[in-house]
């Protein structure tokens, strides 16, 4: 019960976007469309989850073992961004199909600071494994439920007869304020 | 300060680094996916637009089917002849001559000449006012002005004249993209050098057409009579009656003598 609670705050309570505002960069640059924003998101699931479980194991069995926990940002960096290769290789070979899907999306994230953040969010909180992992994914579907919801609402804008000095950006910084009102309406319910 | 809470985290991330470094080296030998060599030789030959004229995603998506020969190396519309020879060569085969085509809006019905069923006042968005009742023009059939297919157009080559979208031949590379913008499937690749077109595309009975635009098709068939070469057909939609009928140039017998373009009584068949 308290995982699915873990969860449901991950997704909603404190989405990453609108309660956190991490990860906001994929979040703009990515959403004019609502297909690529469902392939940034399911990338975005896909890393986060794997990277919530290699950070884990490196920070409590490397870095609390030898005392030196205060490198975990950059210890987190460093295994983040070799974990993306890595991940992109072995999708190139096993999967071309997924890879072409993912392909353009995966170095995207490598410098995602919504990754970072789980990571640190989940050391900070003394998670154990499990926890973590189900932390993680919450978090990034929390992402990816913003961005295709965002990508929604852009789709329509395009179409909206919107003064010239709001064209663009300003809009969708504008939409993106109120996504992120509307989403206060979830904090304090669990 | 001691010496090795320097060096000891030093040595703990640097050799986190080796060892990812050495894993990633391996992993990228051992999960190599074999490229044809041929692949980035087509790549440089290609204009690098990605206009996705020739139906693939992009020029890198064209140069991997070019390699395998899942497609021609005349298939990028954008280039044309220079660009194939390059391609050809790469390839080691001939090169068949390649046609310059263009696109062409099959409709002449500007603001005087259709006449209209309401007034828009909606985004300006074809696909959007094609939804309320196929927009506002009389003939169910023709541009609706709005100019969607000047937004996708990347190379300034069609414009909205006078309520109609006109296309600009010499700039036009006929990569089609203005071709999935229209609703209205009003526009198509025609041969560049065929000049004579039918500047319409209603299908409506003739009467129909007649009193929606002044410019309009009626399907009167005087023009296929009178052709000389025979390449004029009239397509027809047989389900009404009297069928609906529409000429269509086949541009491969047409010898453009132009005397379509004098027969006909509605000025639908223009000389550009």
């Amino acid at each position: 019960m308290s995982l699915f609670v873990t969860l449901m705050a991950a997704i909603f309570v404190n989405n990453f976007i609108f309660s956190k505002f991490l990860g906001i960069c994929p979040f703009l640059g990515v959403s004019k469309k609502v297909e690529t924003a469902a392939g940034m998101g399911v990338a975005v699931i896909f890393v986060i989850a794997l990277a919530s479980a290699a950070t884990w194991l490196v920070y409590n069995f490397i870095l609390v073992k030898l005392g030196l926990e205060y490198l975990y940002n950059i210890a987190f960096i460093l295994i983040i961004a070799s974990l993306v290769q890595f991940v992109e290789m072995f999708i190139k070979k096993s999967s071309p199909s997924l890879y072409q899907a993912l392909g353009v999306y995966l170095p995207l994230i490598t410098t995602n600071c919504a990754v970072l953040g789980v990571t640190v969010t989940n050391m900070e909180s003394g998670y154990n494994f499990i926890t973590s992992l189900v932390n993680g994914v919450g978090a990034a579907v929390g992402f990816a439920l913003a961005i295709v919801l965002f990508a929604g609402v852009r789709e329509r804008i395009e179409k909206a007869p919107i003064p010239k000095a709001f064209q663009g950006f300003p809009i969708a910084l504008i939409t993106a304020g109120l996504m992120s009102i509307a989403f206060l309406g979830f904090s304090g319910m669990l | 300060m001691e010496l090795s809470s320097i060096l000891f985290p030093v040595l703990v991330l640097g050799s986190m680094g080796v060892l990812f470094g050495v894993v990633l080296g391996f992993a990228s030998i051992i999960f190599k996916v074999e490229q044809d060599p041929k692949i980035p030789l087509v790549r440089e030959c290609l204009p690098g637009a990605n206009c996705g004229g020739c139906g693939y995603a992009g020029c890198d998506a064209l140069a991997e089917a070019i390699a395998k020969g899942d497609a021609k190396v005349t298939a990028c519309p954008v280039g044309g002849q220079s660009t194939a020879e390059k391609i050809a060569e790469v390839m080691g085969v001939e090169a068949s001559a390649t046609e310059r085509t263009t696109a062409f809006v099959k409709c002449n019905g500007d603001c005087e000449k259709a006449n209209s069923k309401y007034e828009y006042y909606g985004a300006k968005d074809c696909s959007f006012e094609n939804t309320i009742s196929g927009g506002h023009k009389s003939c169910s059939y023709g541009c609706l002005g709005d100019g969607s297919c000047v937004a996708v157009c990347e190379f300034d080559a069609i414009h909205i004249v006078n309520g109609v979208a006109v296309v600009d031949m010499e700039k036009c590379v006929s990569c089609g993209a203005c071709i999935n913008a229209c609703p209205k499937n009003l526009i198509e690749l025609v041969p560049y050098n065929k000049k004579i077109r039918v500047a319409c595309n209603s299908l409506d009975q003739g009467a129909v057409a007649m009193k929606a635009c002044k410019v309009s098709c009626i399907g009167c068939s005087k023009c296929a009579n009178t052709c000389p070469s025979q390449a004029i057909d009239m397509i027809s939609k047989t389900n009404l009656t009297p069928p609906a009928k529409l000429a269509k140039i086949d541009y491969e017998k047409c010898t453009q003598c132009e005397q379509c373009v004098s027969v006909c009584p509605k000025n639908a068949i223009v000389k550009l």
